[in-house]
């Protein structure tokens, strides 16, 4: 049996830590969100970068697990999983796919493009269920870091908000 | 267990003192844990907590580096003496009501948005990349404390009554903000840090522009409290320190 070539390696390594998902919002894979950064072969096995989306992302160190155990399940070894901080991650790295995937789990995506917002600035958030824009804020921090609480004044639905980062 | 050393180059010190804010504001709302005064504060307060403890261990970490004597984050935050803590004399005080926890979260953040933007192009890759996830965050718990001290500064005579004296407890503490010394002078030489009297303008600004909708009046500059970056301390560090270490004191190393 012939070795895999390090380009199948690598790419197969990479589908496989890019599946596992976030602990916190299960609908969406680490490579939706853009947190598997980069993957290589090294000299003592497959080299793994992932980048946290929030300094206190309390799912960082159980992401990290996921993927060991998944190269390793898929016969890969277990992976130096190391964590990077530059460059910062941003809701922008986010796949049009893993938007979708939120939307249809209730949850409205961020928007693209992610500037700096206003002190006391205004966002304008289309509810997840019905499309509308007329929605309100309840609460800036929602269930995790991640997320803020809002209500949908058309379908007077509660949602959460993917916040801009 | 007995407290560590800290050989503290002038890197070190620096990268500690922001350390040590983060840590310990970010202890002081977690302090809110299970008694703030709505469902949704209690998520935020523990979500600002949780982004300033995040930003704490990668500056620990970042220090316990630099100093390259095996010291790792939890060394650094469990087994210090209260005097070898760097932080500002503001952050440590107590939380007081609700509105002395917002204004005391506004003075800061008013300061750390500022500060964390100049620092994403500090010369120090790593502090840099800290700078920009801290950034982003802070933006947040600025504007979550402002709306917090509109609200009680422009709402009932009581939330109003002690917004105001809960901002002129806290403003003697402002002064440290713009403090330097010999550490950060070689530090701003270097191009590692910002100079913070090029933030003094904006921080006064946004806090005015706040205390303005807020229907406060910002206070005279009188008399201000400094010591906490050298490790003179108010008398409630010990305490909270006492806390925060408790665990790994007694249990050395403890894990679970
Ligand atoms: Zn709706």
């Amino acid at each position: 049996m012939t070795a895999p070539h390090p380009d199948d390696l690598r790419e197969t390594a990479r589908r496989i830590a890019g599946a596992v998902p976030d602990p916190e919002i299960p609908v969406l894979t680490i490579a939706d969100l853009g947190v598997l950064r980069d993957v290589r072969v090294g000299p003592s096995g497959i080299e793994i970068d992932i980048t946290p989306t929030y300094c206190g992302c309390p799912a960082m160190s159980m992401i990290a697990t996921e993927i060991e155990i998944a190269l390793e399940k898929a016969g890969l070894g277990r992976p130096k999983v190391a964590t990077v901080l530059s460059p910062a991650w941003t809701t922008d790295w986010m796949t049009d796919a893993g938007r979708d995937k939120l939307r249809a789990y209730g949850i409205a995506p961020p928007p693209k493009g992610a500037g700096r917002r206003a002190l006391f600035g205004v966002d304008e958030v289309a509810c997840p269920h019905c499309g509308s824009t007329d929605t309100t804020a309840i609460a800036e921090f929602g269930s995790t870091a991640c997320k803020a609480l809002w209500r949908c004044n058309a379908c007077r639905e509660p949602f959460d908000y993917f916040k801009c980062h | 267990m007995t407290s560590i050393r800290v050989t503290e180059t002038p890197l070190v010190t620096y990268v500690l003192r922001r350390a040590d804010d983060a840590l310990v504001l970010g202890h002081r709302l977690s302090e809110w844990c299970g008694k703030a005064p709505m469902m949704e504060e209690e998520m935020a307060l523990a979500n600002m907590g949780l982004d300033l403890i995040g930003q704490a261990r990668a500056l620990y970490t970042y220090a316990g580096e630099a100093e390259a004597a095996g010291h790792d984050e939890d060394a650094l935050a469990y087994r210090r003496d209260e005097r070898a803590y760097r932080n500002l004399l503001l952050v440590e005080q107590p939380n007081g009501d609700f509105a002395v926890t917002m204004v005391r979260q506004l003075l800061y953040a008013a300061y750390a948005d500022p500060y964390w933007r100049a620092m994403m192009s500090s010369r120090d890759a790593t502090l840099a990349a800290i700078a920009a996830k801290a950034e982003k965050e802070t933006a947040y718990h600025l504007r979550h404390s402002a709306e917090w001290v509109v609200r009680l500064g422009d709402g009932t005579p009581e939330s109003h009554e002690r917004t105001a004296r809960a901002l002129m407890t806290l403003w003697p503490y402002t002064g440290e903000l713009f403090e330097t010394d010999a550490v950060d002078d070689a530090m701003i030489e270097a191009g590692i840090a910002v100079d913070p009297a090029s933030l003094r303008d904006t921080w006064r600004a946004t806090v005015a522009d706040v205390l303005g909708r807020a229907t406060l009046t910002m206070p005279a500059d009188g008399y201000m409290q400094k010591g906490g970056r050298s490790g003179r301390h108010s008398e409630h560090l010990g305490h909270l320190l006492t806390e925060l270490q408790y665990m790994q004191r007694t249990i050395p190393g403890a894990t679970w």
